[in-house]
C-alpha cells in the first residue's frame, strides 16, 4: 500500500471523528446560543470556531463588519501568530505526555485511568524538590525537579501497576480511586504540612531556579522540549527493541507472553510505572511553569489524554498530531469565549464528542462508507475481558 | 467496663469498639451511613443491572451527574412556574420535586441507552464508552451549569419522622431510627434492593439475565434474544442511577456544582465487586463504605472517651485539614483494599466485557 | 425397528446456503425417518453444522424447503424449531456452569408458578422423572460446571427432551467422552430412537457411526456425496468418500529406536489453580527417539503435568529432569534454552498472538535470542528470513509474512506453531492436542514431522485426547487416570478397548478382563440395537468428583 493511502487510512476515522464532533458541538452552540445571545444565532458556530482557530494558530480567516456580517479575509498579523503558535504547542506538551501516559497502557492491555492522579503527584514532587533546590544553580535545580516528578509519577503508576499484577485488582477502579486518593492527600499536606507561611493562599515554597527556562516565546518553556524529545524515545522503546516487543505482547495475548517466556506481571508493573512517569512529567511540567503548587490544583490533563491516546491510535506520533490538535482547542478557547461569548467548558464538550464519535466509530464507518483501520486498540480487548478476572 | 479501656494497645481496639456501639445508638451514625450510601447503592444497582447482563458499565459516575442535574434544572424551572404551591406534609412534596425525580430517572435511561447502543450494537469497547459518558456528562453539565447560571433552588424532599416510641426502644431502636429517619429516595433503597435481589434469583427474568451475562450463546440457542435483554436491562439500571443522581440534588442539597458526583458512581462499582454481583451485597458494601465517612461527621461532633479520643483530638488540632480529608478519603482507599483482597475471589459474570455477536452474521 | 411406510420426520431438500466466498451448502437433500438414527458425516468445514444450524434456526437458507412430517415449514429461530420439536445438543456444549442443572434446562422454556416466579419444585420432579425413564438418575440442584462432561452431555439431552423434541440434532457428541461413556449414550440414544425419536449424529469418527446409525450420509465441501447404510460399508469406504481420495488413515510409523531418557519425571505432583492435587506423584521418563504417548479423559491431570513440565506452573514436589539437568520449577525460558520445545493445546490462547503479523509468531519463543534480538534491539531482517524460511519449508499458505496471523486457516496456524518449535535443536518435544480441529492434510503433515522429530533423536511426550492419535502414533503408552499414571503399555500392540477401560475407570484388573472378553465376544451373533438390556441404574456423581462412568458388562453385544 503506497504511503499516503497508508496514511490516509489511519487517519480518516480520527478525523472523521473531529469534524463529527464540531459538527454536534455547533448544534449546541446554535441551540444555547438564546442564553447567551438573546437570540437563535446560527452563524456563532462560525464565529466560534473562527475565533478558536485564531486563538491557536493566529491565522484569521473572517473579518466582522460593524453590522455583524461575516466577510471571508485572510489576515495574518505574524507576531501575533507565533504567540498563538507558540500557546498551542505549549498547551499540547502537556497533553502529549499524558496521551503517552493512557497510548502505551493501551499497548500493553492497560486502561490508565489514573494520569490525573499521577500529574498531581508529580507536580507535587517536583514542588517540594523544586523549593528544596531553589538556591542551586539552574541546571541543577531543573534537573533535580523534573527527576522529582518523574519519579513521583512514576510511583503513582507503580502503585496500580503492582496491584494488579499481584493481586488482580483491575487498573481502572484502583487508578480512579487512586486520582481522588492523591488529591485529598495533597491538599492536607499542603495545608498542614508544607504551607509557607506568607501568601493568602495555602500553597508550597517557590522553586526559586528550578523554575523551567522559557526558551522561546512568551511561555515557549523547556518543557515543550521535554515532551517533543519523549516522543521519538517512546516510540523507538515501543517498536524497535525486545522490551517493547513484550509489552505489545502482554497486550495481545498475556498467556501466549507467558508462554513465549515473559514475564506479564512485571511487565504490567514496569508499563504503569512508565505510564505514571509519563504523566507525572506533565504535571512538573505545570508545576514548575506555575512556581509552587496550590493546596487545590485542579487540572482536566489527566483525562484529556484518553482523548489525545485515541485520537492518535496509541502511536507515538499519532498521539504527538493528537495533542497538538487537542492543545490547540485549549490554546484558542479562550479566544473564543472572549470574542464569541461562548462558556469554555464547551471544549470539554466537544473533547468528549470526539472520543463519542471514536467509540462509534463502526457506525461512522458505516455512515460515511470508509474503510479505515480501526481506532480502538485491539489490546484493549484484553482490557474489558480482564475486568472480571482474578489474578493476572 | 472501662478499665478495658486503659490496656496499653488492645486499649485502643475496645475505645473504639465502645465508642462504635455508642455513636450508633444514640448518634445519627446509622441512618447517616444508609443516606449517604444511598447513590452508592443506587448506582451498585445500576452497576448489577448493567453486569450481570454482561455489559461493563464504569460509566455510572456520568449517569448520575447528568440525572442530577436535570433533576435539579426541571425541577427549578417547574419550581418557578409553581410560585405558590406548598410542600405536602408528607416527605414535603411538592410538584416541582416529583417532577424533578423524573427528568433524573429520564436521563439516566437515556445515556444508559446511549451506552447500551455503543456497547451492544456499535461493540465499541465497553469501557471507553463508560469513559466517554464520564467526560461528556462532566464537559456538558458543566457547560450547560454556565450558560444557564440558574438561581434559586426547587429546595429538597424531607425526611420522614418515624414515631418517638419506635426510636426509644432499647436494643433495635436505632435500626428503626436507621431505616425510617430518612428521605424517600434513601428510604426507597433497601426496598428497591430486596425486590431486585429476590427478582435476580427467582424469577425468569433473573435466570435469563444471568444466563445472558455468564454465557450467552447458550442463551441465544434456547430461543433468548440476548441483544433486546441486554437492551432492556441497561436501560432500566438507568432508572437507578437517575434515582441516584435525583438524591444529589433533590434530597440531600438543594443545588448542583459541577461534578459533584465526586467519583461516588466509581465506589459503586467497587461496591458490586465487593457484593459479588449482588444486590444485597452491593447493598452491604455500600454500607461499609460509607460508614467511614459518616464516622468521620460523627467523631468530630462526639469526640470517643479515653485515649483514642484524646489521640485523635490532638491528631485533628496539629494535622486539622489532613484529619478531615483522610475521612473523605477512608471510601477510596477502602475501595483500594477491597479489590485488591477480594477481588482474587470475587467471579464477574463470565462473558461480561465481550460483545456478543449473533452466530451466522460477521 | 418396524417402520410403517409413512412421511419421513424431517426432510431437507435442495438446501443452499452461501457465505461470502464459499458455499457452505450446495443442494443438499436429506431425509430422516421417524424412530432412525441418521448419521451425517463429513470433515470439519464440510457444511454439516451449517445445514443443522439452518435446520435449528440459527441460519436462513438461501435456496431449498425443509418438510415436517410431509409438511413444508419455515424456521425463523430457535424458539420456533424448538416449538417444533427439533432440538440441538451442540458439540461445545451451551451449558451455564454455574447454573444448577434445572436452571441450565429451565432456561427459554421456563416452568412458571405465577408469571413472575420460577417453579423449580416441579422443573425438578419432571428433570427427575424423564432421567429415569431414559435409564439415568440425575440431581436437579448440582451445579452443571461439577459435572463430569459425560453427565453434561445427558444434561444437554435431557434439555431436548424436556422440551418435547422429537428430532433431536447431535453435534460430534462423543467428542469428549470416553470409549465407556460413548457406550452409554449409545444406549441412551438406542431407547429415544426405539420411543420414536429421530437422532442425527454429527460426527467424523468412521467406527462410531458405524457402529450407531441406521443409515449414514457423507457431505464433502458442502455436497451430499453418498449415502450408506452401515452394513453396506466399510472404514476405508467412507473415508474415501468423506475426503474425495485414498487417504492413508494411519501414518506409516517404521521403526523407534530410542537411546537413553531425555526427558526424566520422578514423583511430580502439581497442583490445580483451587489448590487441589491434580498430578499425584507421577513417575515416568521419555527416552531419545522414542514418542511417549499419554492417554486420557481431559480433566485428570494432563493439562497440569504438561504445565509444570513446560514452565507455565510450579510443581509443589518431585523433579524433573531434561537432558540430564535438574530443571525442576524452571520458567518457560530456561526450558527452551535446555532445548525444550512445547506445542501447545491451545493454539489461541497460548501458541500464537493472532494480532501479530505471521512473522512475529514465527519466531514467538525466540525473540529474545540472538540474532533475532541484538541487546535491546530487534532485529527485523534476521526476523523476515527466518520467517520465509519457515513459511516455505512447512508449506504454509499465506499471502506474505507480514499478514495478521489470524488470516490464516486453522491447520496453517497449527503448522506455523510447529514450524517454530520443531527447528531447535531438540532434546524434548512436548505436544498437547496437536492436531485438535484440523483437516486430514493438515494432520498427516504433522503426524509425518512428528515422526521425522523422533527419527531425528528427540525425545516426544504427546499428550492427547484423541485417543487414536495417541495410538497411532506412541511407541508407548501411559494412561492418566485422576491424576495417576494407572499403566504403562507398549504401543503397538495395546488394544483400544484395555485402554479405554483405563481412561474410564483406571483399574489394570477389570481392563485386562474386558480385553479378553472383548475379543471373545467378536465372535459372537450380532444383536439388534432395538432390544439391547437395559443399563443398570446409576448413582448420580458426587458434586465434586469427576465422573468415571461404569465399568462396562462383558454381554454389551458389541457390534463391531
Amino acid at each position: 500500500m503506497s504511503v499516503v493511502r497508508r496514511i490516509w487510512s489511519l487517519s480518516v476515522i480520527p478525523l472523521a471523528s473531529i469534524v463529527l464532533a464540531l459538527l454536534v458541538g455547533s448544534i449546541l452552540i446554535i441551540a444555547s446560543s438564546p442564553a447567551s445571545q438573546g437570540s437563535l444565532d446560527f452563524f456563532l458556530p462560525i464565529r466560534a470556531y473562527e475565533s478558536l482557530f485564531e486563538g491557536a494558530t493566529g491565522l484569521s480567516f473572517l473579518n466582522i463588519e460593524d453590522d455583524g456580517v461575516l466577510a471571508f479575509g485572510l489576515s495574518v498579523d505574524v507576531e501575533r501568530a507565533l504567540r498563538a503558535l507558540t500557546s498551542t504547542i505549549v498547551a499540547a506538551a502537556p497533553l502529549i505526555l499524558t496521551g503517552l501516559a493512557v497510548g502505551v497502557g493501551f499497548k500493553a492491555g492497560l486502561f490508565n485511568i489514573g494520569g490525573t492522579g499521577q500529574v498531581l503527584v508529580g507536580g507535587f514532587f517536583a514542588a517540594l524538590a523544586g523549593a528544596a533546590v531553589a538556591d542551586q544553580p539552574v541546571p541543577v535545580a531543573v534537573t533535580l525537579a523534573v527527576l522529582a516528578g518523574a519519579f513521583g509519577g512514576a510511583l503513582y503508576g507503580f502503585i496500580p501497576g503492582a496491584l494488579k499484577a499481584f493481586t488482580g485488582a483491575h487498573e481502572v477502579v484502583v487508578t480512579i480511586m487512586l486520582n481522588s486518593l492523591a488529591a485529598f492527600a495533597i491538599v492536607g499536606l499542603v495545608n498542614d504540612v508544607f504551607k509557607i507561611p506568607g501568601p493568602t493562599f495555602a500553597r508550597t515554597g517557590n522553586i526559586g531556579n528550578a523554575a523551567l527556562p522559557i526558551l522561546f516565546g512568551r511561555d515557549g518553556s523547556l518543557g515543550v522540549l521535554i515532551a517533543l524529545a519523549i516522543v521519538p524515545i517512546a516510540y523507538f522503546l515501543i517498536y524497535r527493541t525486545t522490551l517493547g516487543f513484550e509489552i505489545r505482547t502482554v497486550g495481545a495475548n498475556p498467556s501466549a507472553a507467558r508462554y513465549a517466556g515473559m514475564s506479564p506481571r512485571w511487565l504490567i508493573v514496569f508499563t504503569l510505572s512508565l505510564c505514571g512517569l509519563f504523566a507525572g512529567l506533565a504535571g512538573t511540567i505545570e508545576i514548575l511553569t506555575l512556581g509552587y503548587y496550590p493546596a487545590v490544583f485542579g487540572t482536566t490533563i489527566g483525562f484529556a489524554g484518553i482523548t489525545v491516546a485515541l485520537l492518535g491510535r496509541s502511536h507515538p506520533f499519532g498521539i504527538l498530531f493528537a495533542g497538538i490538535l487537542l492543545g490547540g482547542m485549549r490554546a484558542g478557547a479562550p479566544a473564543m469565549q472572549i470574542q464569541a461569548d461562548i462558556p469554555i467548558e464547551i471544549i470539554d464538550v466537544i473533547q468528549g464528542l470526539i472520543l463519542l464519535f471514536l467509540a462509534a466509530e463502526l457506525v461512522i464507518r458505516r455512515l460515511l462508507r470508509i474503510r479505515g483501520e480501526s481506532v480502538t486498540p485491539g489490546e484493549l480487548q484484553s482490557v474489558s475481558r480482564s475486568y472480571g478476572e482474578g489474578s493476572a | 467496663m472501662e478499665f478495658l479501656y486503659d490496656l496499653p494497645v488492645l486499649g485502643f481496639i475496645f475505645q473504639l469498639a465502645g465508642y462504635l456501639v455508642g455513636a450508633v445508638a444514640t448518634t445519627n451514625l446509622a441512618p447517616q451511613t444508609l443516606q449517604l450510601a444511598t447513590p452508592i447503592a443506587l448506582g451498585a444497582l445500576c452497576g448489577v443491572m448493567n453486569e450481570r447482563s454482561g455489559i461493563v458499565n464504569i460509566g455510572i459516575e456520568g449517569m448520575m451527574l447528568t440525572a442530577a442535574f436535570a433533576g435539579f434544572m426541571v425541577a427549578v424551572f417547574v419550581d418557578e412556574a409553581m410560585p405558590d404551591v406548598q410542600p405536602s406534609a408528607f416527605f414535603g412534596f411538592t410538584p416541582a420535586l416529583i417532577i424533578g425525580v423524573l427528568a433524573a430517572v429520564a436521563a439516566g435511561m437515556l445515556v444508559s441507552l446511549l451506552h447500551a447502543w455503543l456497547s451492544i450494537s456499535v461493540r465499541a469497547d465497553q469501557i471507553i464508552s463508560g469513559t466517554v459518558i464520564n467526560i461528556i456528562a462532566l464537559g456538558l453539565t458543566g457547560y450547560l451549569n454556565r450558560l444557564i447560571r440558574p438561581s434559586g433552588s426547587a429546595g429538597t424532599f424531607n425526611s420522614f419522622r418515624p414515631p418517638q416510641e419506635l426510636i426509644d426502644l432499647p436494643v433495635v431502636g436505632w435500626i428503626f431510627r436507621m431505616f425510617l429517619s430518612l428521605g424517600p429516595i434513601s428510604m426507597s433503597v433497601i426496598v428497591l434492593v430486596i425486590v431486585l435481589q429476590v427478582l435476580l434469583f427467582r424469577s425468569r427474568w433473573g435466570l435469563r439475565t444471568r444466563a445472558v451475562g455468564e454465557h450467552p450463546r447458550a442463551a441465544d440457542t434456547v430461543g433468548i434474544d440476548v441483544i433486546w435483554l441486554r437492551y432492556r436491562n441497561v436501560v432500566l439500571g438507568g432508572v437507578f442511577a437517575g434515582l441516584a443522581g435525583a438524591w444529589l440534588t433533590l434530597e440531600f442539597n438543594a443545588s448542583f456544582q459541577n461534578g459533584m458526583t465526586a467519583n461516588r458512581g466509581f465506589i459503586a462499582l467497587a461496591a458490586v465487586i465487593f457484593g459479588r454481583w449482588t444486590p444485597l451485597g452491593a447493598f452491604g458494601g455500600a454500607l461499609l463504605f460509607m460508614f467511614s465517612e459518616a464516622l468521620g461527621v460523627a467523631i468530630r461532633s462526639n469526640p470517643p472517651a479515653g485515649e483514642l479520643g484524646v489521640w485523635l483530638s490532638g491528631v485533628q488540632s496539629t494535622y486539622p485539614s489532613l484529619y478531615n480529608n483522610a475521612f473523605s478519603a477512608l471510601p477510596y482507599i477502602l475501595t483500594i483494599i477491597v479489590l485488591a483482597g477480594v477481588v482474587g475471589r470475587s467471579i464477574a459474570p463470565a462473558a461480561v466485557g465481550q460483545p456478543y455477536v449473533k452466530e451466522g452474521t460477521t | 425397528m418396524t417402520q410403517t411406510v409413512s412421511a419421513p420426520a424431517l426432510e431437507m431438500r435442495g438446501i443452499t446456503k452461501r457465505y461470502p466466498g464459499v458455499v457452505a451448502n450446495d443442494h443438499i437433500d436429506l431425509q430422516v425417518k421417524p424412530g432412525e438414527i441418521h448419521a451425517l458425516l463429513g470433515e470439519n468445514g464440510a457444511g454439516k453444522s451449517t445445514l443443522m444450524n439452518i435446520l435449528y434456526g440459527l441460519a436462513a437458507p438461501d435456496e431449498g424447503e425443509i418438510h415436517l412430517d410431509g409438511s413444508p415449514v419455515r424456521i425463523s429461530g430457535p424458539s420456533d424449531a424448538i416449538a417444533r420439536g427439533i432440538s440441538m445438543v451442540h458439540q461445545h456444549f451451551m451449558l451455564v456452569p454455574v447454573l444448577s442443572v434445572a436452571d441450565n434446562i429451565l432456561l427459554g422454556e421456563e416452568t412458571m408458578a405465577n408469571p413472575i416466579f420460577l417453579d423449580r419444585n416441579e422443573a425438578h420432579r419432571r428433570i427427575v422423572e424423564l432421567g429415569e425413564r431414559f435409564g439415568f438418575e440425575i440431581d436437579p440442584e448440582v451445579k452443571v460446571g461439577s459435572l463430569s462432561v459425560g453427565w453434561q452431555q445427558r444434561v444437554e439431552i435431557l434439555k431436548a427432551l424436556y422440551r418435547e423434541a422429537r428430532i433431536l440434532v447431535l453435534d460430534e457428541p462423543t467428542a469428549v467422552l470416553t470409549p465407556q461413556e460413548t457406550k452409554e449414550i449409545f444406549e441412551v440414544l438406542r431407547r429415544l430412537a426405539a420411543e420414536g425419536h429421530s437422532i442425527i449424529f454429527i460426527s467424523h469418527k468412521l467406527y462410531e457411526v458405524l457402529e450407531i446409525a441406521d443409515r449414514i450420509t457423507v457431505i464433502r465441501r458442502g455436497k451430499v456425496v453418498g449415502s450408506r447404510i452401515p452394513s453396506e460399508t466399510d472404514e476405508d469406504d467412507l473415508a474415501a468418500l468423506m475426503v474425495g481420495r485414498n487417504v492413508q488413515l494411519v501414518v506409516d510409523r517404521g521403526e523407534s529406536h530410542p537411546a537413553e531418557p531425555n526427558l526424566v519425571v520422578s514423583g511430580l505432583t502439581v497442583s490445580d489453580d483451587r489448590g487441589h492435587v491434580a498430578v499425584k506423584g507421577v513417575s515416568f521418563d521419555v527416552r531419545a527417539g522414542e514418542i511417549f504417548g499419554i492417554a486420557g479423559v481431559a480433566g485428570n491431570g494432563q493439562d497440569e503435568l504438561v504445565e509444570a513440565l513446560t514452565g507455565l506452573r510450579r510443581p509443589t514436589s518431585g523433579t524433573v529432569e531434561l537432558g540430564g539437568k535438574i530443571v525442576t520449577g524452571a520458567g518457560p525460558r530456561a526450558l527452551q534454552r535446555a532445548g525444550m520445545s512445547f506445542v501447545p493445546g491451545d493454539r489461541h490462547r497460548f501458541g500464537l498472538v493472532l494480532g501479530f503479523p505471521l512473522e512475529d509468531n514465527l519466531v514467538l519463543t525466540q525473540y529474545d535470542e540472538p540474532p533475532y534480538s541484538r541487546g535491546l534491539l530487534r532485529n527485523d531482517a534476521a526476523i523476515r528470513e527466518r520467517a520465509s524460511q519457515a513459511i516455505s519449508e512447512f508449506d504454509i499458505r499465506t499471502p506474505s509474512a507480514t499478514v495478521a496471523t489470524s488470516t490464516l486457516s486453522g491447520g496453517n496456524q497449527q503448522k506455523a506453531v510447529v514450524a517454530r518449535e520443531f527447528t531447535r535443536d531438540l532434546t524434548a518435544l512436548v505436544l498437547d492436542q496437536p492436531t485438535r480441529g484440523l483437516d486430514v492434510g493438515s494432520i498427516e503433515f504433522i503426524h509425518r514431522q512428528v515422526i521425522a522429530k523422533r527419527d531425528a533423536g528427540a525425545a516426544i511426550l504427546l499428550v492427547s485426547a484423541e485417543l487414536d492419535e495417541v495410538m497411532e502414533m506412541s511407541d508407548r503408552i501411559a494412561v492418566m487416570y485422576r491424576g495417576e499414571i494407572v499403566a504403562l503399555v507398549d504401543g503397538p500392540t495395546a488394544q483400544r478397548e484395555e485402554i479405554g477401560l483405563l481412561m474410564a475407570t483406571g483399574r489394570r484388573e477389570e481392563a485386562a478382563l474386558v480385553a479378553a472378553t472383548t475379543s471373545m465376544a467378536a465372535d459372537a451373533p450380532v444383536i439388534d440395537h432395538s432390544e439391547a438390556p437395559a443399563p443398570a441404574p446409576r448413582q448420580p456423581p458426587a458434586p465434586d468428583e469427576p465422573d468415571p462412568g461404569e465399568p462396562a458388562e462383558p454381554d454389551t453385544g458389541d457390534r463391531s
